[in-house]
């Protein structure tokens, strides 16, 4: 069913489809940039194709690739004949596909969240700016070379003396459970697989050795220094 | 003449020139299921012009699932539509499964489909509930949350947890069926009938609720359609679209069930969808139990997939090593890429993944079904008063984690 | 009676002997609540409201969605960056006295989202007065929190707690009078 799809915009397009791949079942059509709206336009409007069921728009990034950083991918579906198809496209770093929003209504949505998290821009996009993210963001984040704990608070943070509580996820603790540490694999350094493996070989600490680790300890302590004559029997603060 | 009736005379029409009033709404607000914001321009009541802005449930989905092993996914998973987690474990097993090529046995397969059922009646009572409490009819939220809690009582049962069981493993499930699962739902499935029809007589004559949603949020064919809407608000508007009928996935094809689909694309129609759902919902379960076999495995045989057993990893070196594989490097699955697809409370939900080679996600994206069907509220909005926000917005089910992930 | 006395901290007027005690159990035992849900946590929060968990018996049931009206501001779910502003908002437009319930390990902690869009715990913004880990928490740590709450309002107390796991039916809070178990 879906092969009809392909070999019709085989037939179609001829030169044009790159490549056509089955794997795992799915179907897929790489297109070149230049040709991403007009390949989409015409799986919408072809009397045979009817493309009309929009289902998603994505991206995905390979900064280790040299022809080109992002894959752009969508799919849809007929609601006619049940088909689905998916079309990729390649884009480099500053490449501003052409916008779907016109064709698809839901792409508009879809388009926005890509260049919230991928930084890839929509030529002819009415309303190009974050979604899932606030204005004052800087960078896109599901770009490998984000750090995923670079937080970027709105509102400052404020002093939490009052209760023991490690403050697990600060920005300086690094990702304890992260497998694979993209920003040392990305400037040449090693891609760790176990974080474990990680602390043997020095990479990375553990979160107890760290320094907001460590103020904690010492504030128990000091707390418990100063209960420890009154109250022998019980303690009662938490870790 | 009067010199003030002159005046009438030559402006015949007097009226008071405004500027549209901008209001916000959210992101802590009653009527806002999860967390959203609109600005809505409004002249008097109409809805004159509307931003919806979603994000501010954004959690990181995709992100954090780069940095863990396949497995260690499903906790992220459960929380994205967190009133049917059953739905969205089922759907990324299915998904890695998908990379796998591999299938589940069939004992497995009903468990996954009785489960995922209950979650999906769960759901359905949850948003349905709220579409009435919002209008003002809290008794029946009262009595829909009442045979949720049982529901999830059997869901405690089974997975440990009430909700976000976390209980999907790639290859099976983390538990078998405990010996009392057939007659505890068995137990349970005529409260759910009775509930449902209590809510019936409850709603469906009263003049109120009838007229705040009857040919309120209308969307048409088309709109849903170009929009990418799935699930109960694309079967609301004609669209006879179910991914268990139409790409059949696990043992869905065997059990007798229909797909109830409205016609005019109004809250109406979603609210009666749902709750026709809730019933064929559980005309599968009905059957499923039936069909499922009592004994037999649960995980797949496949020790490259699924964890050995305890007290084998504890007495044999080689359990040993597999566990410690499975656990420190995630499973190994093929370079590539796939799009999997299963039906989740709200519609189509997708995982497409793409994999490297080793056991982290190179990259996961999840198509959020109410993601979509969010986009396609502004349509619904529009012209509308902002009253209507209300169960409207009600009826599109939004659940803030899967649409913000 | 007792006299007025103004005692200096935070503005409170404190009103001695048992004209205080008085307001603060009239207080504890009709807590209005704002619930600020974002995240799963609402359902267990719908929960502990519906029959079986049953808040209305604490006399917490009635929500205010105006922050001017409500007492106790229940953060349930996660915060997220963008949030942020919208619940420092929020909890300074409420009038003393006034409390916060982080409800669930998103708001106590961050949970696991430990990301770039996720505020480690609303006490980064707010400050905190009872602590619900869980993920979700059950309906009966959530009662747990509103008995704790309860408590400390009584006493007038304003230490941050953190809800314990009921490991001794016996021993949990608000039957021995004491924090900790």
């Amino acid at each position: 069913m879906s092969q009809a799809v392909v070999d019709r915009l085989n037939a179609q397009f001829g030169e044009r489809v790159l490549e056509t791949s089955d794997a795992f079942g799915d179907h897929e059509v790489v297109v070149a940039l230049k040709d991403w709206v007009e390949v989409a336009q015409f799986m919408k409007d072809d009397g045979d194709l009817q493309m009309d069921h929009f289902i998603d728009l994505t991206a995905v990034d390979y900064p280790e690739r040299e022809s080109a950083r992002f894959d752009v991918v969508l799919m849809t579906r007929s609601s006619v004949t049940g088909a689905r198809i998916r079309l990729r496209t390649h884009a480099k770093d500053g490449e501003e596909p052409g916008s779907l929003a016109g064709t698809w209504s839901g792409a508009n949505w879809a388009e926005r969240e890509v260049w919230d998290m991928f930084g890839i821009k929509f030529n002819g996009h009415p309303d190009m700016r974050r979604i899932l993210l606030y204005e004052e963001f800087v960078g896109h984040p599901l770009r490998k070379d984000y750090p995923i704990d670079k937080a970027q608070p709105l509102v400052p943070y404020r002093e939490v003396s009052d209760i023991d509580k490690l403050p697990p996820f600060g920005i300086e603790e690094g990702q304890p459970f992260a497998r694979i540490d993209w920003e040392s694999r990305l400037s040449g350094g090693d891609n760790q697989v176990s974080p474990a493996l990680g602390v043997q070989q020095g990479q990375r600490r553990t979160l107890s050795d760290s320094e907001a680790a460590q103020q904690v300890q010492a504030r128990i302590e000091a707390r418990m220094a100063q209960e420890a004559p009154e109250d022998a029997a019980e303690e009662g603060s938490g870790e | 003449m009067e010199p003030a009736d002159e005046l009438l005379n030559d402006q015949a029409s007097l009226e008071l020139s405004a500027d549209p009033m901008r209001l916000n709404m959210g992101p802590s607000h009653p009527a806002m299921h999860g967390t959203i914001r609109m600005v809505i321009d409004l002249d008097g009541e109409t809805l004159v012009n509307l931003d919806v802005q979603p994000g501010y449930l954004h959690r990181g989905f995709e992100k954090s699932c780069e940095r863990g092993t396949w497995a260690q996914v499903f906790p992220y998973a459960d929380r994205l539509n967190y009133v049917s987690p059953m739905l969205n474990n089922v759907g990324w097993a299915l998904a890695v499964e998908k990379l796998l090529e591999i299938e589940v046995p069939e004992r497995c397969q009903y468990y996954r489909v009785i489960l995922g059922e209950l979650a999906r009646i769960s759901d359905h009572f949850t948003c349905n509930g709220a579409s009435a409490m919002e209008l003002g009819a809290f008794t029946p939220f009262l009595w829909l949350l009442k045979v949720r809690d049982w529901v999830w009582d059997i869901l405690e049962r089974e997975t440990g947890a009430r909700m976000t069981h976390s209980f999907g493993r790639i290859g099976g499930m983390a538990a078998p069926p405990t010996v009392n699962f057939k007659d505890d739902v068995l137990r349970v499935i005529p409260e759910v009938h009775k509930v449902v029809k209590e809510t019936e007589i409850m709603l469906l004559r009263n003049r109120i609720f009838l007229d705040r949603m009857q040919g309120v949020g209308v969307l048409t064919k088309a709109q849903a359609l170009s929009y990418g809407v799935t699930g109960p608000m694309a079967r609301s508007t004609g669209i006879p679209y179910d991914v268990r009928k139409d790409h059949p996935y696990l043992v869905y094809d065997r059990f007798d069930f229909d797909v109830p689909v409205g016609e005019d694309g109004d809250n109406w129609d979603r609210f009666m969808v749902r709750l026709e759902e809730i019933r064929q919902s559980v005309r599968i379960i009905e059957q499923a139990i039936e069909q499922m076999p009592d004994d037999g495995p649960i995980n797949v045989d496949d020790p490259r997939i699924v964890y050995p057993e305890k007290d084998d990893v504890y007495t044999t070196i080689e359990a040993t090593i597999a566990h410690f594989k499975l656990v420190m490097e995630g499973l190994r699955t093929p370079k590539g890429e796939v799009y999997s697809f299963t039906e989740g409370g709200n519609g189509e939900l997708g995982f497409h993944i793409v994999s490297d080679g080793s056991g982290t996600p190179y990259r996961v994206r999840v198509r959020p079904p109410c993601w979509y069907n969010l986009a396609a509220a502004r349509e619904m909005l529009l012209g509308g008063m902002i009253a209507d926000i209300i169960p409207t917005f009600g009826s599109v089910n939004m659940i803030g984690g899967e649409c913000d992930r | 009676m007792g006299e007025l006395r103004v005692i200096d901290g935070g503005g409170e007027v404190a009103v001695t002997t048992r004209l205080s005690d008085l307001l603060q159990w009239a207080r504890k035992w009709s807590l209005f609540q704002y619930p600020f849900v974002t995240a799963c946590c609402g359902m267990e929060f719908m929960s502990t409201a519906a029959p079986r968990y049953d808040i209305a018996r604490f006399g917490a049931e009635a929500p205010r969605f105006s922050p001017r009206q409500s007492d106790v501001l229940w953060v349930v779910g996660t915060i997220s960056q963008r949030q942020g502003p919208a619940v420092r908002r929020i909890w300074e437009q409420m009038a003393d006295p006034k409390w916060v319930v982080a409800f669930g390990t998103c708001a106590s902690c961050g949970g696991f989202y430990d990301n770039y869009t996720t505020i480690p715990g609303v006490d980064k913004v707010i400050p905190v007065d009872v602590y619900i880990p869980g993920c979700p928490p059950r309906p009966e740590a959530v009662l747990d929190a509103l008995m704790l709450l309860q408590d400390k309002i009584q006493a007038n107390d304003r230490k941050p707690i953190v809800v314990p796991p009921r490991l001794v039916p016996e021993r949990a809070p608000g039957r021995t009078g004491e924090g900790n178990s």
